[in-house]
C-alpha cells in the first residue's frame, strides 16, 4: 500500500505553501487520498514555513509520523526537519541555497533549483515549479497531472505565464532524469478513480454553512478563521446572501443576532480572542432565544498566544463563557468532511432549539486539506425554526411555555407577531420581569428543558470505533478523531483491546453513551491538545471516574504514535493487574 | 387584529408596557414625539423594529407596539444593522442614551455612519447615567460632581453633532425633549431620510442632573439660511458654544449600504451561476 509523507520547507512568503498545495492537488487528482498539515510563521514575509502532505491509497486519518521525502529550499528547512525523515528517506534540496552534509541514513538529491529557474526559465520564483518537476520525475507522480494543474491554475493569467510554468516543470523533470535513482519511492497513478474534492477544514465548513441555508455572515478578520469569511464573501452573494466585515467581534455577533431575529440563518466565525469578546452577546442569544451559529477556530491562548498554532483550549469558554445560567450547545468538529456536516447540524440545532450553537474547530483542522467525497446534502435534512401560525398569532406570546420548551418565533413583518426580543428576564410575552422571582425560575427551567432533546441527539451522534468492549478506552473530542482512530487501529493490530468514543456534541454531553462506554474498560485515556484536560474536567463533573489524561501543549496536534505509545504504557499497567484509575464511586 | 394603516394614531404605537421613567423625565417627551412621528408617517407596526440598548432610554423598545429588540449595553447599532441587512424593507429605529451610544457603544458609531445604512438613531442625551444613579457620562461638563467624580469631572465632554458630521453620517440633527412638536418633525425628517440619520435629543434627567432651567435659555433654531449640505458650516454650528441649536445640521445624499450590497450581489451573480454544485466544482 502506497503511503508516503512529503514535507516542503523554506522561507515564508516564497511560495512554500503554494508549492505544497500544488503537490497536494496533483496527488489528489492522480487518485490518492491526501492529508496535509502546515505550519507557517506569524510574519507575512520571512520566517520559516513548511507544508506537509501525506498521500495514500487508503483513507487517511492523520498527517502521519515520519517523513519520506523532505523538499528543503534552504538550510533552515533542512536543519529543522531532517531529523523527522525516517532512515532511508529522501532529501531533495536546492543546491544553490545550501548543501547538507552527507548522512548515511538519508538519500540526497541536490538540484540547482534557483539557477535552473533563473537561467533556463528566466524567472527566479519558478524554482518552486522546477521543484515540482523534480518530484514528479523522481517519484513517478504523473507528469500530465502537474501539466493540467498548472494550466488550470495559471490559465487566467494568460498563455505566457502558463508556458513559463510548463517550461519550469519540464526543466525540473529533465534535470532529475539525469540523477541516478537511489530510492524506492514510486507513486504512479493512485487507486481512486472517482472524483473527490480537495478542501481545507475551513472551506468545508463554509460550504456546509451555505448548504445549511446560511445567507448572512458577519465577522472580523482573525487567524486562523479569516478564510471562512473570505470564502463566504465570494460565494454568498452568488446565492443572494452577504458578508459584512464588522468593526469588531462584538459587532459581528450583534449583527448575526439582528439578522437571525429578522429571519435569516446567520453565522460568525472567529478564534479565541474574538470569541472572548462575544460572550456577553452569547448570553443575549440564550436569554432572547435567538438561533445563532458561532464558530471558534481555536488557536493557542491565552491572550494573543500563538496565532498560527493549534490548541483545544477554548472548551471551557465555549461551554461556560458568559454570566448567569446560560445554556448553549457546543459541537466539536472532527475531520475535514465532518466540518461540512457538523456545521449543517449546528444550524439545524440552533434553529430547532432557538439557542446559540458554538462550533469548535482548530487551526490544525481549519487549515489542513484533505480529499473528501463530494458532500451529500441529503445526509443532514434542513431544519427550520418553528414559526407561529394562524391562531398562535392571536394574543401572540413569543416566549410561551410549551411542553418541549420551544416557543413559536415570529419574524418581523408578520402581522400580529410584534414582540420585543428581550435580554432582561421576561414573561411569556417578552415583557420585562426583572423583579419576578418565580418567573426567573420558570424561564430558566424553560431554557434548560431544551437540553433533554439535545442530549438525545448527542447520544445518537457520538461515534465509536475499535473494540466494542475494550480493556482500554479512549474518549476524544474535536479534531483529534483521526489520530485517535489511527492509533486505535495500530493498537488493535498489535493485539491490544482498545476502543474509542468520540462525542460530536460536547455540551450537553451524551451522558447515556458515555455511561455505557465507561462500564467496561479497565482504564480510560482522554487525549487533548491542551494543558489541563478541559474535556476530562467536564466529564469528571458528571462521572466519578479517574480518567488518564494525555495532554499535549506545544501548539501542534498529536501524532498517532504519541497516542499509541500511551496505549502501550497503560496496557502494561492493566496487564500487570495494576490499578490505573480509582474505583468508580 | 391590527389597525388599518389609514387609521393609525399616536395611540396605536403605545404598547401595554408602562414606562418606568421618573415623573418629569425628558424621555417621556421623546417617546411622545416618536409616537406622533410614526403615526404621521403611517408606519406599519408589523414592519417596524425598534432596537434599544441599556439604560433608562434603553427601555424605549418596550414601549412601542411593534417589533423590538432590547439588546445589551452599547450594541444598538450592530443589532440594527443585522436586522436591516436581513430585511431591508423593515423600518429600523435605534434608541439609546449618551452612555450607551457614546461610551460603551462609541466604537460602533463611526462605522454605522460611514456604511450609511438606512437607519434612524435617536440618542436621548442627559449627560448622566440615570439608571446607576447619576455618574458623569461622556457628554457631562467638566466639573460635573457625582458619585464617581466627588471632586468634579476632569474629562472634556464630547460633541455628538461634530462627531457624527466628522464620521460621515448623512443626516445629523438635534432636538429637545421639552419641544415635542418640533422634535416630532425632526424625527419624521430623520426617518424619511434615506441613509444613516442621527438625532441627538437633549432629554434632561430630572432626578440626577436636572437641566430644565439651564437648557431653555440656550436654545435656538438652526438659522433658516443654514445650508444643510455644507459640511463646514454644519461643523461651525455644532461647535458653537454660546447657543444650543435645534433642527437639521447636516443632510446629504449618498448611496446606502443596502444599495451597495444589492450591487455586490448583482456582480457576483453575473459572473457565476448561483448554484451550490457549481461552487463544489471549484474545489475538484
Amino acid at each position: 500500500m502506497i503511503d508516503y509523507v512529503f514535507r516542503v520547507g523554506g522561507e515564508g512568503g516564497e511560495g512554500v505553501i503554494s508549492t505544497g498545495e500544488m503537490l497536494t492537488m496533483a496527488l489528489a487528482r492522480a487518485g490518492f487520498e491526501i492529508y496535509t498539515f502546515r505550519t507557517y510563521p506569524a510574519e507575512i514575509k520571512g520566517g520559516h514555513a513548511n507544508f506537509q502532505v501525506r498521500a495514500s491509497g487508503k483513507l487517511l486519518l492523520s498527517y502521519g509520523a515520519a517523513v519520506d521525502v523532505l523538499l528543503a529550499f534552504n538550510e533552515e528547512a533542512y536543519q529543522k526537519h531532517y531529523k523527522d525523515v525516517h532512515p532511508g528517506g529522501v532529501v531533495v534540496y536546492d543546491s544553490d541555497s545550501y548543501v547538507p552534509p552527507s548522512a548515511d541514513s538519508l538519500i540526497f538529491y541536490g538540484i540547482p533549483m534557483t539557477s535552473l529557474a533563473t537561467e533556463k526559465v528566466g524567472i527566479k520564483l519558478t524554482k518552486n515549479i522546477v521543484a515540482l518537476g523534480v518530484l514528479s520525475e523522481l517519484f513517478d507522480i504523473p507528469f500530465a497531472t502537474f501539466e493540467e494543474l498548472l494550466k488550470d491554475k495559471f490559465g487566467r493569467k494568460g498563455e505566457m505565464v502558463v508556458q513559463k510554468n510548463l517550461l519550469a516543470l519540464k526543466i525540473g523533470a529533465e534535470y532529475a532524469k539525469g540523477q541516478a535513482k537511489r530510492d524506492q519511492i514510486r507513486l504512479g497513478p493512485g487507486p481512486r478513480k472517482t472524483k473527490e474534492l480537495v478542501l481545507s477544514g475551513n472551506e468545508s465548513l463554509a460550504l456546509g454553512a451555505i448548504a445549511a441555508g446560511c445567507r448572512f455572515y458577519a465577522g472580523y478578520p482573525i487567524t486562523p478563521a479569516t478564510d471562512i469569511m473570505e470564502f463566504l464573501a465570494k460565494e454568498l452573494p452568488k446565492l443572494g446572501g452577504l458578508v459584512v466585515q464588522t468593526e469588531d467581534e462584538i459587532a459581528a455577533i450583534g449583527a448575526v443576532l439582528g439578522a437571525s431575529f429578522a429571519g435569516k440563518k446567520a453565522m460568525t466565525a472567529t478564534s479565541g480572542p474574538g470569541f472572548s469578546l462575544m460572550t456577553e452577546m452569547l448570553g443575549l442569544a440564550v436569554a432572547a432565544e435567538i438561533p445563532a451559529v458561532v464558530v471558534d477556530v481555536q488557536r493557542v491562548g491565552p491572550s494573543t498566544g500563538m496565532p498560527t498554532k493549534t490548541e483545544q483550549g477554548d472548551l471551557y469558554l465555549a461551554v461556560y463563557g458568559g454570566h448567569g445560567n446560560c445554556p448553549r450547545i457546543v459541537i466539536g468538529l472532527s475531520s475535514v468532511e465532518d466540518c461540512f456536516y457538523g456545521i449543517m447540524r449546528a444550524f439545524n440545532l440552533s434553529e430547532q432549539f432557538q439557542m446559540p450553537v458554538v462550533v469548535l474547530s482548530d487551526a490544525s483542522l481549519g487549515h489542513r486539506k484533505a480529499t473528501v467525497p463530494v458532500p451529500d446534502r441529503s445526509r443532514v435534512p434542513i431544519v427550520e425554526r418553528r414559526k407561529p401560525q394562524g391562531a398562535e398569532l392571536i394574543d401572540y406570546k413569543r416566549y410561551r411555555f410549551t411542553p418541549d420548551a420551544i416557543s413559536p418565533m415570529a419574524i418581523p413583518g408578520m402581522e400580529g407577531g410584534g414582540y420585543v426580543a428581550e435580554g432582561l428576564e421576561h414573561d411569556e410575552r417578552g415583557f420585562p420581569a426583572a423583579s419576578n422571582h418565580e418567573m426567573h425560575l420558570r424561564t430558566t427551567q424553560k431554557r434548560y428543558t431544551k437540553f433533554q432533546e439535545v442530549e438525545a441527539i448527542a447520544n445518537e451522534l457520538a461515534r465509536s470505533y475499535g473494540e466494542p468492549h475494550p480493556d482500554i478506552g479512549i474518549i476524544g473530542w474535536g479534531a483529534t478523531e483521526g489520530v485517535i482512530r489511527e492509533a486505535v487501529e495500530m493498537a488493535v493490530d498489535k493485539g491490544y483491546s482498545v476502543g474509542a468514543l468520540h462525542p460530536k456534541i460536547l455540551y450537553p454531553q451524551p451522558l447515556a453513551k458515555l455511561r455505557e462506554f465507561m462500564e467496561g474498560p479497565k482504564a480510560i485515556i482522554i487525549p487533548e491538545v491542551n494543558f489541563t484536560g478541559q474535556f476530562a474536567t467536564l466529564l469528571r463533573k458528571r462521572f466519578a471516574y479517574d480518567f488518564i489524561q494525555l495532554n499535549k501543549c506545544i501548539g501542534l496536534p498529536f501524532t498517532p504514535k504519541e497516542i499509541f505509545d500511551k496505549i502501550e504504557e497503560v496496557a502494561a499497567h492493566v496487564h500487570a493487574g495494576q490499578r490505573t484509575h480509582a474505583a468508580k464511586l | 387584529m391590527s389597525t388599518p394603516v389609514s387609521e393609525l394614531t399616536p395611540q396605536s404605537y403605545k404598547s401595554d408596557e408602562h414606562p418606568i421613567w421618573c415623573p418629569g423625565c425628558g424621555d417621556f417627551g421623546v417617546l411622545a414625539s416618536l409616537y406622533h412621528s410614526l403615526a404621521g408617517l403611517a408606519i406599519n407596526p408589523n414592519n417596524l423594529v425598534v432596537v434599544s440598548g441599556i439604560g433608562c432610554s434603553g427601555r424605549t423598545s418596550g414601549f412601542i407596539k411593534s417589533y423590538g429588540f432590547h439588546s445589551v449595553h452599547g450594541r444598538v447599532l450592530p443589532v440594527a444593522m443585522g436586522i436591516k441587512l436581513a430585511n431591508p424593507s423593515l423600518e429600523v429605529i435605534g434608541a439609546g442614551g449618551d452612555g450607551d451610544g457614546f461610551a460603551i457603544g462609541g466604537g460602533h458609531i463611526p462605522h454605522a455612519a460611514r456604511r450609511n445604512l438606512d437607519l434612524t438613531y435617536l440618542i436621548m442625551d442627559n449627560s448622566t447615567y440615570g439608571l446607576t444613579k447619576g455618574q458623569y457620562s461622556p457628554t457631562a461638563p467638566v466639573g460635573f460632581q457625582a458619585g464617581s467624580t466627588p471632586y468634579g469631572n476632569i474629562e472634556q465632554p464630547l460633541n455628538p453633532l461634530a462627531m457624527l458630521i466628522a464620521y460621515g453620517a448623512t443626516f445629523v440633527g438635534q432636538g429637545y425633549s421639552g419641544k415635542p412638536r418640533e422634535l416630532a418633525d425632526l424625527i419624521t425628517r430623520a426617518i424619511e431620510h434615506k441613509g444613516f440619520a442621527f438625532v441627538n435629543v437633549i432629554s434632561p434627567c430630572i432626578t440626577f442632573y436636572n437641566t430644565y432651567k439651564v437648557i431653555p435659555p440656550l436654545l435656538r433654531e438652526v438659522p433658516r439660511d443654514h445650508d444643510v449640505t455644507d459640511r463646514t458650516k454644519a461643523f461651525a454650528l455644532a461647535l458653537e458654544t454660546t447657543h444650543v441649536s435645534l433642527g437639521v445640521f447636516y443632510q446629504v445624499s449618498r448611496p446606502t449600504f443596502e444599495e451597495g450590497v444589492a450591487e455586490v450581489i448583482k456582480k457576483a451573480q453575473a459572473s457565476s451561476p448561483p448554484r451550490l454544485d457549481e461552487i463544489f466544482a471549484e474545489f475538484s
